[in-house]
């Protein structure tokens, strides 16, 4: 079990060490959802394609997820200085910034499938809904690690010195915005400015 | 050791250490360990009998022993569990019970994790085999190519999530080994003081750690397809197959020197015990391991070199993959000059050792002419390709993991194997082998094609005898096997007793007793030299021989055993079985599309989670009620 962070070879905490390690794995993952998209960019076998993304909205609320990562910075911040309170207002910004955040992924969905991109319309379909499917699974695990933290640190389970639980799941936070501004870019931004012109 | 301050109810924790419940409960590495090794043994006793049905239906041909459709499924299985559920866990064994004893530690970075690993393989291995009893085995061969896999006859489904299921395990345990390696080192021990195993072990889980999710990627999408109506693969609207192949080989190509590092690693102990020399080159033993990690990830076109992928990409991946085997060669040399002029004592565990680097020479040679583009055309899919790998893979990864049976078995019982039984077990062994898997070469370049139910008759009657032999051969490794296996278990009962340190030894595991106690190490050693339990034992005179330390002069590393301050050990839990068990709903959810079980299975998963985070906390933990921590020193200080 983590003890004493002093007694550890690099002097750093297992649990963080193992969660860039985790990370670490997690970039190849997602790295290989984005080839076969972009691969898959132009076969659309006759069904819609990126022209249907709405990017103004999409643009809304990848900065909320992207404030998101802010306010985490903030809750990470007041459990360093022992400010549970604080820490769990924080922490209910950064989960409610998520939630936004996939509502608005699900409603896009709803919009994209009525105009007839369903996942078997075609290779370019299946891949943007599993590659971005997969990034919204991480944000709703996020959003429960976020509320656990809330809730376990109600119970005393999570204890003012205990700011490396706050950090560990601040990493996955901040990596799964990462992600998000890499798919963002790539999956929408790139492909609608080469449609345009 | 008292497990954890008083709590009881549901959340309380197991106390049990030994029987049943101490078993399943269990979060010692040593354990577990073992638990994976007996897992092992019966997952090679199918894995095996299915390989001799092959042979069975091959000794003559025209034959139909099997149906097409039987055999198609066996060898798919056959592959899946030699890979899968044979070699990379036996090598996750050795990890398991040497690396934190090699480092100088009392267990993994996180032992409930490492039960959760065992749990996963456990699962994923009866789900694989429970599709035998559902309508039909994977059976598109364990590379899965698509859209042959995506196919509804193919029960590939299986295939991909019982294979994302057993990568789930496996990820799991890189993340947990490397943060034990990088975390956990003794005092004193630096990376260049390491034993080559803990080196080996550390580049392994590194190459699972970037080429897992890769295959998880590849298999995911299968599963899509072949399920949920995914396009990934779908000629008919545009989906590439290439994408996969190249998907599954950037994983495929790491996964063979992740099945062949851990059996390097483990030689590169026993060479020098056996030699009584010092490994000749460590550093470029290390170097070498870590290179190959590093350019396996940029050769795994070779193995797509007839399928459409250009001229140029063939050219620079011929190249790569040659430039590849030059560290591989580096280790050869490196082994046979640790050999040289040593003292050379031929027990078993050196016996398979040598075995090893031999057999392994022999199929990184054939290795190297599959790289040659106009020859690799030759030879694709013929048995040529299937005698190679079972060279690297049988007479390699194998070979040297049985060194390390032999060789730790002392280690984990406190009891020798039978010396003359092992020396029958090596050389029936080394004999079955090549005349399995010799003839396969000749009649693979005379034409026959693998996984192909019926060997053509036209193939004439020279395909025919080699193929016979291959049979034979088999016969031979099945008599060999009865022999390790009476070996193992009459050993574990009526084995001589080995003493702490039967081998004289050199690394740090040998210098605690055998069999191992609880806490590994009553006082955590201090390390100060690259083997330091042969610093300990002896020293130089002038020309550099080796002279035993005067009695006493070697430090006893349990002199003041009592003194130690209080050891804390991980506490057993019964949350990574219980939690694991939600892999079956989810697993069987995802082949068959329904929605219900995915949903069962995530829920008691995550369920199965929060049992795990809100359980009583370890004693020592840092999760100590703040209270317990003024009490628990003293009221635990006598209980070891
Ligand atoms: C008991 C000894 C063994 C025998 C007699 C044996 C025999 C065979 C045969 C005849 C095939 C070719 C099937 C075909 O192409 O139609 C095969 C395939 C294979 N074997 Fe073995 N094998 C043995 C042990 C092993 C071991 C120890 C490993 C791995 C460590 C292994 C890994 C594989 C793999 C990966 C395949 C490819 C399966 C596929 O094409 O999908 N085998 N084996
Ligand atoms: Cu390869």
């Amino acid at each position: 079990m983590a003890t004493d962070v002093a007694t550890t070879t690099l002097g750093i905490d297992h649990r963080k060490l193992g969660m860039w390690t985790f990370l670490g794995s997690e970039f190849l993952f997602f790295g290989a959802f984005v080839s076969a998209y972009l691969l898959y960019l132009d076969t659309t076998a006759g069904g819609p394609g990126v022209e249907i993304f709405d990017i103004p909205f999409t643009s809304i609320s990848s900065f909320v997820l992207l404030m998101s990562s802010l306010t985490m910075v903030l809750a990470h911040h007041a459990h360093t200085k022992g400010d549970l309170r604080r820490m769990r207002l924080w922490i209910l910004a950064t989960a409610g910034q998520g939630a936004v955040f996939l509502g608005g992924q699900v409603f896009e969905f709803n919009v994209f499938f009525r105009e007839g991109l369903e996942l078997s319309t075609s290779p370019f379909a299946t891949s943007f809904y599993i590659l971005t499917g997969f990034h919204g699974l991480h944000v709703f695990v996020g959003i429960l690690l976020l509320g656990s933290l809330y809730v376990l640190s109600l119970t005393g389970k999570i204890k003012a010195n205990q700011d490396v639980k706050t950090e560990m799941i601040g990493l996955y936070w901040h990596f799964v915005d990462i992600i998000w501004v890499v798919i963002f870019t790539v999956v929408y931004l790139i492909p609608e400015i080469a449609v345009l012109d | 050791m008292s497990s954890t301050t008083e709590q009881t109810g549901y959340a309380g924790r197991p106390r049990q250490r030994d029987g049943f419940v101490g078993w399943i409960t269990t979060t010692d590495h040593k354990k577990i360990g073992v638990m994976y090794f007996i897992t092992v043994l019966v997952f090679f006793a199918l894995g095996g009998i299915e390989s001799g049905f092959i042979r069975w239906q091959l000794a003559q041909a025209e034959q139909n022993v099997l149906t097409e459709e039987i055999y198609n499924q066996f060898f798919t299985m056959h592959g899946i569990t030699m890979v899968f559920l044979v070699v990379m866990p036996l090598s996750a064994a050795f990890f398991n019970y040497l690396i934190p004893l090699m480092i100088g530690a009392r267990d993994v970075a996180f032992p409930r994790l490492n039960a959760f690993s065992y749990w996963v393989y456990l699962f994923g291995g009866i789900f694989l085999y429970s599709s035998f009893a559902l309508g039909g085995a994977p059976n598109g061969s364990w590379v899965g190519y698509a859209p042959l896999s995506t196919d509804a006859v193919s029960n590939m489904a299986f295939y991909a999530v019982g294979l994302n299921i057993l990568g789930v395990s496996s990820l799991a345990a890189a993340v947990n080994f490397i943060v034990t390696i990088l975390n956990m080192r003794a005092p004193g021990m630096t990376f260049m003081r390491m034993p080559v195993f803990v080196w080996m072990a550390l580049v392994t889980n590194f190459l699972l750690l970037f080429a897992l999710p890769i295959i998880a990627v590849a298999l995911f999408m299968l599963n899509v397809d072949a399920v949920f109506g995914g396009q990934f693969f779908e000629p008919a609207t545009g989906g590439d197959p290439i994408l996969y192949q190249h998907l599954f080989w950037l994983f495929g190509h790491p996964e063979v020197y992740i099945m062949i590092l851990p059996a390097m690693g483990i030689i590169s102990e026993i060479l020098p015990v056996n030699s009584r020399k010092p490994l000749f080159g460590y550093a470029a033993v290390v170097f070498a391991g870590a290179a190959i990690g590093f350019i396996g990830f940029g050769v795994w076109a070779h193995h797509m070199f007839t399928s459409a992928i250009g001229p140029v990409a063939r050219s620079a991946f011929a190249l790569s993959t040659m430039f590849i085997a030059v560290p591989t060669g580096i280790k050869i040399f490196n082994w046979v000059f640790t050999m040289w002029g040593g003292k050379l004592r031929f027990n078993t565990p050196m016996l398979f050792s040598i075995g090893f680097v031999s057999m392994f020479t022999i199929g990184g040679l054939s290795g190297v002419t599959h790289a040659i583009v106009p020859h690799n055309a030759q030879q694709h899919d013929t048995y040529y390709v299937v005698a190679h790998f079972h060279y690297v893979l049988f007479g390699g990864a194998l070979f040297g993991l049985i060194a390390g049976i032999y060789f730790w078995f002392p280690k984990v019982t406190g009891k020798m194997m039978d010396e003359k039984l092992g020396k029958w077990h090596f050389w029936t062994w080394l004999a079955g082998f090549n005349l399995t898997f010799g003839p396969m070469h000749m009649s693979g370049l005379l034409g026959q094609p693998r996984r192909t139910a019926v060997l053509p008759g036209e193939l004439g009657s020279t395909v025919e005898l080699y193929n016979l032999l291959s049979s034979l051969g088999f016969v031979v490794l099945f008599g060999s096997a009865l022999v390790f296996l009476y070996n193992l278990i009459d050993s574990t009962r009526n084995g001589e007793a080995s003493g702490d340190d039967p081998w004289d030894a050199r690394t740090l595991e040998w210098i605690t007793p055998s069999p191992t106690p609880f806490e590994n190490f009553h006082v955590v050693p201090t390390i100060t030299h690259r083997d330091e339990f042969w610093h300990r034992k002896y020293a130089e005179d002038e020309a550099g021989r080796a002279i035993p330390v005067p009695a006493g002069a070697a430090e006893d590393p349990d002199a003041g055993a009592e003194h130690d301050e209080h050891i804390h050990m991980p506490d057993p839990s019964y949350w990574p079985l219980v939690q694991t068990l939600g892999f079956f709903p989810f697993g069987y959810g995802l082949v068959y599309g329904n929605f219900l079980l995915i949903g069962l299975g995530l829920a008691w998963l995550v369920i199965g989670m929060y049992g795990w985070i809100i359980e009583p906390v370890a004693e020592g933990d840092d999760d100590e009620p703040d209270d317990a921590e003024q009490v628990a020193p003293t009221a635990t200080a006598g209980a070891h």
